[in-house]
């Protein structure tokens, strides 16, 4: 099988992809959205005309509302990020945009979270990426527990889990470009995507590995990295339609859907791409790998 | 044979009924909906308030002053009040609920107020605030330091704060409270009638405290204080203040909509304006019909008659799915409809795993009839098991998502589980029905999936 022969090749093509998207994450760090932070996020849109982002720009320096800031969006619309706000300073935020009446604007979304509600979703994201970590790790070594040879359960479940991570780093890594050149932010559906790619991208793997799971109750006497090889060349064809059928959605989420999931569907795209390409490339090269060191060492 | 035409018919007849309630409890859809009787008009989605445009509120709510036991309750209480005065100006469908502090939410006590269709952030937040805090104190025992300023005109002015000390006893305890005129004087009072709590509560205090004030305060500052003359043991009070007949009647029209047992403060708003909402629905709609027409493409051009198969199982799978979100009912946020789609996607993972089974099996010269049942049998596992990481992480999503993520983990994680209904069931009774076209050639070929002849 190729893919076994040149295991080193495509493991390296990984490692680098992991490598690259790390770096990326310190050269553009990501943006933090309000759901984390706190903060507040106004949408407006203009009925006729919008005046100039200077001059609202200097209006909101002598005013006591922290810094503010305006990005243009749409023909007719402003998007304020500020401080969370009370009543009090929303309406004089919207008395300003609207300059005291003269420029009619509409409302379409505001959004003030107050930093002890960031800290909470902060916290239950942190709580949530753990457990749906072990959950996975612990589902996998169960799946797996009836083979012990050559290479135990818990071996799966760990290979799993590196091409788990691959599966999730590599997304991360682009969105920092997103969040760089779009202005992207961290949101709560950031790690909703981030979650949901941990689910969806092991569940190809779990196809690759019960192929081999299979295959191996049936081996003789067949070398491990044989009975892999064949259990990918028998399966690799579904394991990519399957990706392909999610990937054709999320694709359609992304073009055709609501504004607010965009980001969240090419995330995912990405994750199922990279899910699929781990699959192959990575988790069962690996066990490979690893059996081959097993031998060594004996 | 016969029994598995029946089969095929009974699951093709129940398919279209159900697609059939999801058409007709449709506005959109059905041209006489108005004319429907009130099972179909009561089936709409429920849309959530991204979609429909409305506020969120959440207010966290300072307990530091019930005792540890109790806290539960005046949340429970903090919400009927709440619930209560939302409903009093009308709001359809206000959705009012209580975020306990703990491990996972942080050591807040919470409400959460969700008003569909109000856009306006400054009257929704009124509404809510309006609420009168009424609570009951007595003076501060003799020796406790009290608090004296002097000023500017050089008088000494006790601060009326440090008299007096909190009890019990708040508006949480009232049963009812009524404007009267004094017989004599003619002047507005109000009077409370507690509940059974409350008249033990207000007994014991005017028992311990004779010839002593008891300050009743409104919204944190001292509306009356009367003197104690004897134990009030019957739970009621008046309240005689100088305000006016127009000030008692709003008065107690506020302590009647009821008080606030515990004081709150709004945290965190969220406003979403109709059209952005709607637009959404839109094209989660249109993503939602372009990726089912591509996926249906795609199957039937690789897998044939196995893949029409698919997309009628994937029909009926949709039309049970959006059956399930109007009858539960499900709350549609867009990553709800994110999740929905993305279980469009997903549901016919499990088909495809059963088709290239069927292939391979079909390959290895097997009878189609024996490589269906083997198809199925032999691919289960690996369906289960992948299904199953993704049900996890639905599960863990829905456990501690706020109400955004619940709804996209709800959505994905109900698809999954019904798809794996579609796919093993729905699929394997048309399939195993579909092998009465025997074993020839053409059959061979419809059977065959990708570039195979």
């Amino acid at each position: 099988m190729f893919i076994i022969k040149n295991k080193k090749i495509f493991l390296s093509i990984s490692a680098v992809l992991v490598l690259c998207s790390v770096a990326l994450l310190f050269i553009f760090p990501l943006k933090i959205g309000i759901d984390f932070k706190g903060g507040a996020l106004t949408e407006v849109v203009y009925t006729s005309s919008r005046p100039a982002q200077a001059d609202l720009d200097n209006v909101f320096k002598t005013l006591d509302l922290g810094s503010v800031l305006i990005q243009p969006t749409g023909e007719l619309g402003y998007i304020v990020k500020s401080l969370d706000l009370n009543e009090a300073q929303h309406s004089l935020l919207l008395k300003t945009l609207s300059e005291n009446g003269k420029s009619p604007l509409e409302e379409k979304d505001f959004n003030s979270i107050g930093p002890s509600v960031g800290r909470e979703l902060t916290r239950k994201a942190i709580i949530a990426i753990i457990l749906v970590s072990l959950a996975i790790i612990l589902f996998i070594a169960f799946a797996f527990r009836k083979i012990s040879r050559p290479v135990s359960s818990w071996k799966y479940g760990l290979m799993a889990v590196v091409s788990l991570l691959h599966d999730v780093i590599i997304p991360i890594g682009l969105f920092t470009l997103l969040s760089h050149f779009y202005g992207a932010e961290v949101d709560t559906l950031f790690v909703v995507a981030a979650l949901t790619i941990l689910g969806l991208s092991v569940s190809d793997t779990i196809v690759i590995f019960d192929r081999i799971r299979e295959n191996l109750r049936n081996a003789n006497k067949e070398i491990f990295s044989e009975t892999v090889g064949k259990s990918l060349n028998q399966s690799y064809m579904r394991s990519v339609f399957t990706s392909l059928t999610v990937i054709i959605v999320l694709l359609s989420l992304f073009f055709f859907g609501p504004e607010s999931t965009k980001y969240f569907a090419l995330m995912l795209t990405a994750g199922m791409f990279f899910g699929t390409y781990s699959s192959i490339f990575l988790a069962s090269p690996l066990l490979v790998l690893i059996e081959e060191l097993q031998n060594k060492s004996k | 044979m016969l029994k598995k035409i029946i089969y095929i018919l009974i699951i093709l007849i129940l398919g279209s009924a159900v697609a059939f309630f999801v058409f007709k409890s449709e506005p959109k859809l059905n041209p006489n909906f108005e004319a429907e009787n009130s099972f179909f008009k009561n089936s709409q989605f429920r849309l959530g308030l991204d979609l429909s445009g409305g506020s969120h509120l959440i207010y966290k709510a300072d307990v530091s002053g019930v005792p540890g036991g109790e806290v539960s309750a005046s949340m429970d209480a903090l919400r009927d009040v709440i619930e209560r005065r939302v409903n009093l100006f009308g709001v359809s469908e206000p959705i009012v609920q209580v975020q306990n502090s703990g491990f996972v939410s942080g050591e807040d006590e919470k409400l959460i107020v969700d008003l569909p269709g109000v856009t306006d952030v400054e009257k929704a937040t009124a509404m809510i605030g309006q609420t009168p805090l009424l609570e009951f104190k007595i003076e501060a025992p003799e020796g406790t330091p009290q608090e004296v300023t002097i000023d500017k005109d050089g008088k000494v002015v006790l601060d009326v704060e440090s008299q007096f000390v909190s009890t019990e006893l708040t508006g949480r305890y009232l049963k009812k409270a009524i404007l009267e005129f004094d017989q004599t004087t003619r002047e507005p009072k109000v009077s409370l009638q507690f509940d059974d709590t409350g008249t033990k509560l207000f007994a014991q205090i005017t028992k311990d405290n004779i010839g002593k004030m008891v300050a009743i305060y409104l919204d944190g500052a001292p509306i009356s204080t009367p003197v104690v003359r004897e134990e009030i043991p019957n739970g009621q009070a008046v309240i005689s203040g100088s305000f006016t007949p127009s000030e008692g009647k709003l008065l107690v029209g506020r302590l009647n909509s009821g008080a606030l047992p515990v004081p709150i403060t709004l945290l965190s708003r969220q406003t979403i304006g109709a059209t952005l909402g709607s637009n959404a629905v839109t094209a989660g709609v249109k993503a939602a019909i372009i990726g089912f027409l591509i996926i249906a493409l795609f199957l039937i051009l690789w897998y044939r008659l196995p893949g029409l198969i698919a997309v009628i199982a994937l029909c009926i799978y949709i039309a049970i799915i959006l059956a399930l979100f109007k009858l539960l009912p499900v709350t549609l946020t867009a990553a709800g409809i994110a999740g929905f789609i993305i279980s469009i996607g997903i549901a016919v993972d499990a088909n495809i795993l059963i088709f290239e089974r069927l292939k391979e099996e079909l390959h290895s010269g097997h009878t189609i009839s024996d490589a269906v049942s083997a198809g199925f049998h032999r691919a289960w596992s690996s369906i289960r098991d992948s299904n199953i990481s993704t049900i996890i992480s639905a599960v863990i999503l829905f456990w501690f998502g706020t109400s955004l993520i619940k709804g996209f983990a709800l959505t994905l994680g109900m698809g999954v589980l019904v798809s794996m209904f579609s796919a093993i069931v729905i699929s394997k009774v048309f399939l195993s029905g579909a092998t009465f076209i025997g074993e020839n050639k053409v059959a061979r070929f419809l059977f065959s999936s990708g570039s195979s002849k």
